[in-house]
């Protein structure tokens, strides 16, 4: 009888269907791009890079600077030269740092990823990175074009010149219903998360990979057969930052501004939520993993906002300004079950969390 | 030591290591007839202490040559500086003909000297199988380029993996190659250590206290093992601190004190060496005592 009680609290339709939402959408194709990256470094080679958002930053200013400032050949070129900014920071950490122990990477990460915040922002800068405004709407300023338009528009199969407001209902549910360009993003969004992850996949499979895992597991034992353990840490690090610099390039184009608060701290510890959530060193952990921080936080959010609103929980505990502030605390909650009942994450193997215990 | 089968004593190969050796002189620093490593001024300093300082040392080619000596004698230490895991204060040496010394640890292992750990470093998360596949030496699929087309490396890798199975074969561990490495126990991982060490084909290994930790019952196949290596015309090096385990198996012994060279010899000559007896049990006036053969020549 209480539970029914209890149900009656909430508009259940909402309930579910907004962390549905939220669990198919931008943010969370973003999180699972820079979970797969942060799972070749960490999953499968064993590097703590806690500045994962170093390498998105890279891709989001990389694309966005190339093209305000007019790149030849466009936006897709701008996107390369994302790629190509996450790689020279890959270098710029990985050259002096991966030749330390592990924990010198955490703490050289976790700084170039301020430092590159921090850089964007100044005033120095102004012209290049758009300092504190960052770069609101990214236009390239000699052709007249916006990365937006371009995008949502000139090159969208989904868009209609007719009806330039369309919404796509899928499935018929009024939950999944999007506008054209955030579809078309969604679309080749999850296409690129399928492709990265089977390109995780095959590379950790093949004997490549399992000279990584040996370096996860023990560097000076792949040294004593003769592995340049160096070289493919940085490999490594190249490749996962590369992916996670196309989680930055996906995210930018689909704000269509990049601005240095977007790449604070919490968004690289968000991502290792996600990775330990679905599984550290498994196939589909990141991406399930993501999908299940969107849900879960989205799910907390709506449940609380809709008690707080129909008066269940009296505003003197939580009032509606507190809920952004609940949601984190439930997902710390739910992750410190997790480590105690699921050590391994949702997808990963049990066996492997249990020999951890050397 | 009782020397059971594995000890095998009329071994073709130790008695011709045998035949060889009986021209050495055995002095510290002996030339060798043929030599695979040759050792010239080692030095290395941890602080005030010097832990390392070998003036030269041959090691002989085809043979067992163990490396004995009290505690922080400096055996670990100087295996670590042969092999790069360490970098000499000063010093050269020479693997093959080729001098090594400076080389980082992975060129010296693909030049063919490789090594075991004291503590076993098997790869607990990865399987039996994949620990011995790792060893392979000039993998193509090794390579990022290659690493996506199977096609490249598809024929490689069952040829390294057809070598693999007859080395768990011959370690008697074919029944847990899919098992974890981490689910081994202790005596298990060093097998599977050399074993894997050997998929690299080395012309000379490095066994630091392959008997460390391993129980009694073991230490006997383990032995073989070792044997076996040098009867296959392998290079065996190894650091060991059980007296009976040397005596039994090795040709050649390397005495090592306080970061020095105090004797060589075969083990019927170094276990009479006074230098040696007075490194292990103390004197009054340490190891600079006097000559050190009168031990040997009073007999």
């Amino acid at each position: 009888m209480k539970f029914e009680l209890l149900l009656a609290a909430f508009d259940l339709k909402d309930l579910i269907g907004v962390p549905l939402r939220a669990s198919v959408s931008i943010p969370t194709i973003v999180f699972a791009l820079g979970a797969i990256g942060l799972n070749l470094h960490y999953g499968f080679t064993g590097l703590l890079n806690v500045g994962m958002v170093a390498f998105m930053a890279a891709g989001s200013y990389g694309m966005a600077i190339a093209f305000t400032q007019g790149v030849p050949g466009g936006i897709l070129v701008a996107m390369v030269c994302g790629l190509l900014f996450s790689v020279i920071i890959a270098l710029l950490i990985g050259i002096p740092a991966l030749r330390l122990r592990g924990d010198y990477l955490a703490i050289v990460t976790i700084a170039i990823g301020e430092v590159m915040r921090v850089s964007a922002r100044s005033q120095r800068l102004i012209n290049i990175t758009g300092g504190p405004f960052g770069l609101p709407s990214i236009e390239d300023r000699g052709n007249d074009v916006s990365l937006s338009d371009r995008i949502g528009i000139d090159w969208n199969p989904l868009y209609d010149t007719e009806n330039p407001t369309r919404s796509f209902d899928v499935l018929w549910t009024d939950i999944f219903n999007f506008d054209a360009k955030a579809l078309w993003l969604m679309i080749i969004g999850w296409a690129l998360v399928v492709l990265m992850t089977i390109l995780v996949w095959r590379l950790v499979n093949s004997p490549w990979g399992r000279v990584v895992k040996a370096i996860r597991e023990d560097e000076d034992a792949a040294r004593a057969l003769g592995k340049n353990v160096f070289s493919y840490k940085l490999q490594s690090l190249i490749i996962g930052g590369a992916i996670g610099a196309i989680a930055g390039i996906i995210r930018t184009l689909d704000n269509s501004f990049v601005q240095s608060e977007q790449f604070r701290p919490q968004t690289t510890f968000f991502i290792w939520t996600s990775l330990i959530l679905g599984g550290a060193a498994s196939k589909w952990g990141p991406v399930i993993g993501a999908a299940i921080f969107w849900f879960s936080l989205q799910f907390v959010e709506e449940a609380v906002r809709q008690l707080v609103e129909n008066d269940w929980i009296p505003d003197w505990l939580i009032d509606s300004n507190d809920i952004g502030r609940i949601r984190l605390i439930m997902m710390g909650v739910m992750l410190a079950a997790l480590m105690i009942w699921r050590p391994q994450g949702l997808l990963g193997k049990k066996e492997e969390a249990l020999l951890d215990v050397r | 030591m009782s020397a059971k089968s594995s000890c095998n004593p009329s071994s073709a190969a130790k008695e011709a290591a045998a035949e060889l050796l009986a021209t050495v002189d055995p002095q510290p620093g002996s030339k060798k007839p043929d030599t695979i490593l040759t050792v010239k001024e080692v030095t290395r300093n941890f602080g005030g202490l010097k832990a390392v300082d070998v003036d030269y040392l041959e090691v002989q080619r085809g043979i067992i040559t163990a490396f004995i000596g009290p505690n922080g004698a400096g055996k670990t230490t100087f295996f670590n500086l042969l092999t790069g895991f360490d970098e000499p204060d000063t010093g050269k040496w020479q693997f093959d003909g080729t001098e090594v010394g400076g080389m980082a640890s992975h060129k010296i292992a693909q030049m063919g000297m490789v090594r075991t750990f004291q503590l076993t470093k098997s790869l607990g998360k990865m399987s039996v199988m994949d620990n011995m596949l790792l060893g392979a030496p000039n993998q193509k699929g090794e390579k990022l380029s290659f690493s996506l087309l199977r096609g490249a490396w598809r024929k490689q890798e069952a040829d390294v993996r057809e070598r693999a199975v007859e080395l768990l074969e011959r370690f008697n561990m074919s029944h847990m190659a899919e098992e974890y490495a981490a689910t081994l126990s202790g005596g298990q991982r060093k097998l599977l250590e050399m074993a894997r060490a050997l998929m690299a084909s080395p012309a000379l290994i490095l066994l630091d206290e392959p008997m460390a930790g391993v129980n009694p019952a073991l230490v006997q196949s383990l032995l073989g093992h070792v044997e076996a290596l040098r009867d296959d015309g392998v290079s065996v090096l190894f650091v060991e601190h059980d007296m009976d385990v040397i005596m039994g198996i090795s040709d050649w012994i390397v005495v090592l004190a306080e970061g020095g060279v105090i004797a060589e010899g075969t083990p019927a000559q170094v276990s009479k060496n006074k230098k040696v007896i007075d490194a292990y049990l103390g004197t009054d006036d340490g190891i600079a005592a006097d000559d050190g053969r009168t031990g040997a020549d009073a007999q």
